[in-house]
């Protein structure tokens, strides 16, 4: 029996852990389903991109206020990890603080956490006020209603669950106050049990440091579930994010071989394909639904935080157009996510449900309010490019359904016939020099 | 004026035995849109004046294909491309010039791979090589202390990094240069990119030209500079929405720099 709390930590831990396993693989998958991408290339810059954007935070701190807090929750979230190791030693060898045996520095690196978990708290107060007592604008977009709101407030909830639980732990830890090290905030809690026994305080010691761990066995698994993910997939997703200059758009290979066909005078439109094309499944021009998508797409659309600076960037959305490249992001997400539970309710295959991310998700009246102008791409914290979605859309409307809007369609007759976007005569393309 | 604009083509170039050190790229709305043209001219002015060695293709230049690209039809876009390609390759084209910051994009990021590789240059930046070489003196005070503020093209900007070129030249005209609330890599698209210039807007509470407009009268102008034809087109028209047409005078680089020498 004096080994029954070693046990059931053991088991806690390893059914959080395991069933976080369980979703990233399934997660892993869900991104797989996209189409292949050479991303290879340029190791050196991509790991550069990656240190200096995720790591470093650099676009984050682009708005100073919101970035500047989002530094301390991040460090804070990274730092305060070292205790939870020591958590989870203690639990499972049924010590306690072991650290503690390094002497002095445990107490300075303890101090060190609690000013960050004080920081923390506040900073995610402040947080929680900006989205529900200022209501800044891109918090409350059309998009923000229901589910992804709640989700944005519950994992502030956690944060702020989790700080003070790490805080009252320490603060009714007799042992660690009587130290008098390293008790930087949580000394100046301890007062609010001073009339309690030992006895008492060590049940609520006790309580908060397993709710503590609890609490972030459950958080952990809880990412899965929310827009929260971006705190592991930032990392992936910015090493994979665009190298090339943000106006290129890439060239269709599959256009490219028609293309070459049509102009090679010396092509025989009737002779028979070579050997094996006819296994070949026809080249599907654009994206109707997320296979079609790419694989760092649909990373991206897990990586999204959904904090919005997209679309309160977006000249479309500024001026009450329908498109938000947040919307393209969290409809990729929630589409991908159908897709992943069709897999698993259909054995491992894709059953048609009639549904596709295009019209059920994404409407063509979105797709054709972006001016292209990059504006999303240059803002994302994480290098997202919903860009890329919405043209690899356009190319479906356009290229396999013939549903461009009518100016549109005048505007590529022109150029087929006379090679300008207007109705000019080639030939009247000097007519300038004399005028 | 005009009269005085020489526009060498490639084919005459060719015919002589001559290759120009560089291509002028003049491009759809330069060639037809009658606003553009005068930006087309003024450039071709100060490339006369600096005796720069260029030629146009003339009525052998078509459409680069890039607005079809972004409007989602691949293949009418590498249609184009291919075609134009075939073309320059044939004039052994190295070097390219263009006020379409569009065709800038399109011709230097995305011919590449379909076999056009040329070193592609915007105009903006051409001047300012002009003006760092010595070899175009920007005199004359018809600028001098005028509030002009510059509104980044998108394509030149945020997707190809240049946001210095216009600046510097903007700053040779003695002009006093303020800058908008939205900016360089913040700067908001004037409505026209994505194939928009081509059809009406979705249905929304504002045209994007006229909140673009309002940002760049916030700083109370002479001069709204820009370096793009649709940029121009755009703000032209919002500027007259705003009913300001009398006080702010929307103009590209090339303009300016046409004025300020008195060409």
């Amino acid at each position: 029996m004096q080994f029954l709390p070693n046990i059931i930590f053991a088991v806690i831990l390893i059914l959080g852990v395991g069933y976080f396993v369980k979703n990233v693989k399934k997660l892993t998958r869900n991104i797989k389903l996209g189409q292949d991408v050479d991303v290879s290339d340029n190791k050196s810059q991509r790991f550069k991109n990656m240190a200096r954007v995720a790591l470093g935070q650099s676009k984050m701190v682009r708005r100073p206020v919101s970035g500047f807090l989002h530094i301390i929750v991040y460090v804070g979230f990274i730092i305060i990890n070292i205790e939870v190791l020591e958590i989870i030693i203690d639990g499972l060898l049924g010590t306690h603080r072991i650290f503690s045996s390094i002497g002095a520095p445990y107490g300075f690196l303890i101090g060190f956490f609690e000013i960050l978990a004080a920081l923390v708290f506040v900073s995610v107060t402040v947080f929680w006020i900006r989205r529900n007592i200022i209501k800044l604008a891109r918090f409350w977009k059309s998009e923000m209603k229901g589910w992804p709101k709640s989700d944005g407030n519950i994992i502030l909830y956690f944060e702020m669950v989790l700080m003070t639980l790490f805080l009252v732990m320490n603060a009714t830890d007799v042992h660690f106050q009587a130290m008098n090290t390293g008790n930087v905030i949580s000394q100046y809690i301890a007062p609010l049990f001073s009339g309690l026994p030992e006895t008492t305080l060590h049940v609520i010691e006790r309580g908060a440091w397993w709710l503590h761990i609890i609490g972030i066995l459950i958080f952990l698994n809880y990412l899965y579930f929310s827009k929260h993910l971006h705190i592991l997939l930032a990392f992936p997703n910015t090493y994979y994010g665009k190298l090339k200059p943000k106006g290129e758009f890439n060239n269709l290979e599959a256009v490219t071989k028609e293309v070459k066909m049509m102009m090679d005078p010396n092509a025989d439109p009737f002779a028979a394909a070579p050997e094996g094309a006819e296994d070949e499944v026809p080249a599907k021009f654009g994206a109707s639904d997320v296979q079609d998508l790419n694989w760092v797409q649909l990373l991206g659309a897990y990586t999204c935080t959904e904090c919005g600076r997209c679309t309160s960037s977006c000249p479309a959305n500024l001026t009450g157009k329908k498109l938000s490249p947040r919307k393209i992001m969290m409809d990729t997400r929630d589409r991908l996510e159908e897709v992943g539970k069709n897999i698993d309710a259909n054995k491992g295959e894709f059953k048609d449900d009639g549904k596709q991310l295009l019209g059920d998700y994404i409407t063509a009246e979105e797709l054709w309010a972006c001016t292209t102008c990059n504006a999303c791409v240059e803002e994302c914290p994480v290098s997202i490019d919903p860009l890329s979605i919405i043209l690899e859309m356009r190319r479906y409307l356009v290229m396999e359904q013939s549903a461009a809007p009518t100016e549109l369609n005048n505007m590529m007759s022109n150029i087929e016939n006379n090679g300008a976007p207007w109705p000019y005569n080639q030939m009247d393309r000097l007519n300038w020099k004399n005028e | 004026m005009s009269d005085l604009l020489k526009v060498p083509t490639m084919a005459d170039c060719m015919a002589q035995g001559k290759q120009p050190e560089i291509l002028f790229w003049v491009g759809s709305a330069g060639s037809f849109d009658d606003r553009a043209k005068k930006i087309t001219k003024a450039f071709v002015k100060i490339l006369n004046k600096a005796n720069v060695d260029f030629a146009v293709l003339g009525t052998e230049e078509s459409c680069t294909g890039d607005v079809a690209k972004r409007a989602g039809n691949e293949f009418l876009f590498q249609m184009q491309a291919v075609t134009n390609i075939e073309i320059l390759n044939a004039y052994e084209v190295k070097k390219i010039v263009t006020c379409d910051p569009h065709s800038f994009n399109c011709l230097k990021n995305e011919y590449p791979s379909l076999g056009g590789k040329y070193e592609v240059i915007h105009h903006t930046q051409f001047i300012n090589n002009l003006i760092a070489s010595g070899q175009l003196k920007v005199e004359g005070d018809l600028y001098k202390g005028k509030k002009i503020t510059f509104h980044d093209p998108c394509y030149l900007g945020r997707a190809n990094n240049e946001y210095d070129a216009p600046r510097n030249i903007l700053s040779q005209t003695k002009a006093n240069i303020v800058e908008m609330k939205r900016h360089k890599r913040t700067a908001l698209c004037c409505g026209a990119g994505g194939a928009q210039m081509f059809k009406e807007p979705e249905k929304g509470d504002k045209d994007v030209n006229v909140l673009r407009t309002e940002d760049a009268l916030e700083t109370q102008p002479d001069v709204i500079a820009t370096g793009c034809p649709y940029c121009n087109t755009m703000m032209t028209d919002g500027v007259k929405v705003k009913e300001k047409e009398s006080e702010v005078k929307v103009l590209d680089v090339a303009e300016l720099i046409a004025n300020a020498l008195g060409l």
